[in-house]
């Protein structure tokens, strides 16, 4: 299509910052953030909403970022991995609690996961196994590390870490 | 980039919005929760010049209920539908619907009228739409239209609206407190599409049914609703056998194959989930 298609220009905050970002419609969320904010700790895997690695809180709500076009943030409140950890800069929670647990080898997907815990267990603070399982059944990890992420959440909820998987 | 070059058009009321489809016609789509068209354009199995965003038009949520039935904003997210206590109390099908669609971040940002204006005949709220008897209210160019599910879905992907309609609500029918409902499908994954699915309902005056809704997906182009094992049922009674029943819904059937399962797999697969289903929710009926 040679027909000239404007930019489109939204102001969102990202991570508590303020920011105006100028770019063709068409451009998804996750490339905004990596690109144009420079924030890659949001990792594009599939980039067509199956893996899960590129998910973000959107106003609160973990979401897929390839899944959404930037020109749609205008006024969104946007949290990414970088804006997990405690403001004194210590690790969060979830992100303690996957260290603790070896939740994360190669650490490609964990971004991902981060984000999809940091949501769930903040809306559930007493999740079944089976409930933690399904939570994260949207992520995947291709180093199927996924009892360790299933310890660090029990961890996060105050049970014991470790044992059964 | 992967999705090709569009117009961008984010309208704040829905006669805007029914506008930019009149002036771009078939170069225009909406786009709601995009869950599902974002990764068609982004694998570009689907382009369009002009993208009508329905996010910041007011009044296309909320979920009410008036009238013996209880009322869907289009642009309600999927995850709001889950939680909510009206539609948890008086549309329980679409309750027990909604966690078997993707992950919990897909039903943060898709829609209920999304899915259903989307159509795609392996997902679960077309079904549940046809097996309840929804209304589907619609907004064009001449006003405001209602559609009822049965006349609503043509083919894969192909619905009643014309190109210049938008689905605005849907209305289902609150059944008696003496009902029952289930979904039950097989999939190769949690939160895949269905191989195949059936959706459920019963409503029982003592051990007589006096209605019954059998809905499956996944079995062709569109929903499918079971009409005349639901006669059956209701002939038979609660006594009826689920077995003999679900074998009636199953029989017309002329499922397609591809790469998931052979058609006459899935014919199999629809009679074991009708009958799952059935007996759920005449359990849940009972009690």
């Amino acid at each position: 299509m040679s027909e000239t298609i404007s930019n489109v220009t939204v102001t969102i905050t990202v991570n508590g910052r303020q920011r105006d970002v100028t770019c063709e419609p068409r451009k998804l969320l996750s490339d905004v953030i990596r690109e144009e904010l420079v924030l890659t700790g949001t990792h594009v895997g599939c980039e067509h909403g199956a893996c899960g690695a590129c998910t973000v809180l959107v106003d609160g709500a973990a979401v897929r970022s390839c899944l959404l076009f930037a020109a749609q943030m205008d006024g969104a409140e946007i949290t990414t991995v970088e804006g997990i950890a405690n403001p004194d800069g210590s690790l969060s929670d979830v992100q303690e609690a996957m260290r603790d647990n070896h939740g994360l080898q190669c650490g490609f997907c964990t971004p991902g996961f981060v984000i999809t815990l940091t949501a769930f267990l903040r809306d559930h603070t007493d999740p079944t196994d089976d409930e933690i399982r399904e939570a994260i059944s949207g992520n995947l990890c291709r180093c199927t590390g996924y009892h360790g992420i299933v310890n660090a959440a029990r961890q996060v909820c105050g049970r014991a870490n470790g044992g059964e998987s | 980039m992967k999705p090709s070059k569009f117009h961008y058009h984010a309208p704040a009321t829905i006669g805007d919005a029914v506008g930019l489809l009149g002036a771009h016609a078939d170069e225009a789509k909406v786009l709601a929760g995009g869950q599902s068209l974002v990764p068609m354009m982004s694998l570009r199995l689907a382009t369009f010049g002009h993208l009508v965003d329905l996010n910041k038009v007011d009044g296309l949520a909320g979920i009410e209920r008036s009238n013996g039935h209880v009322r869907i904003g289009a642009l309600t997210r999927q995850a709001t539908a889950e939680h909510d206590t009206t539609v948890a109390s008086d549309v329980p099908m679409m309750a027990k619907a909604l966690p078997h669609i993707g992950h919990f971040q897909i039903r943060n940002r898709g829609t209920v009228g999304g899915s259903i204006a989307h159509a795609d005949p392996a997902s679960e709220l077309p079904a549940v739409a046809l097996a309840l008897d929804a209304t589907l209210e619609a907004a064009g160019p001449g006003g405001e239209r209602q559609i009822a599910a049965a006349d609503f879905f043509e083919g894969t992907w192909q619905t009643a609206l014309a190109e210049d309609e938008i689905l605005t609500a849907v209305r289902f029918p609150v059944w008696g407190a003496a009902s029952g409902f289930a979904v039950e499908e097989v999939a190769r994954r949690h939160g895949d599409f269905a191989i195949c699915g059936a959706v459920c309902g019963v409503e029982l005056d003592g051990d007589a049914i006096v209605r019954a809704a059998i809905g499956l997906f996944g079995v062709g182009p569109t929903p499918v609703r079971s009409t005349l094992a639901e006669q059956a049922l209701i002939a038979g009674g609660a006594g009826s056998d689920l077995a003999d029943i679900a074998r009636q819904a199953a029989d017309p059937l002329d499922p397609s194959d591809d790469i998931h399962a052979s058609g006459a797999y899935r014919k199999q697969i629809a009679a074991v989930v009708v009958r799952r289903a059935l007996t759920k929710a005449i359990e849940e009926a009972r009690s």
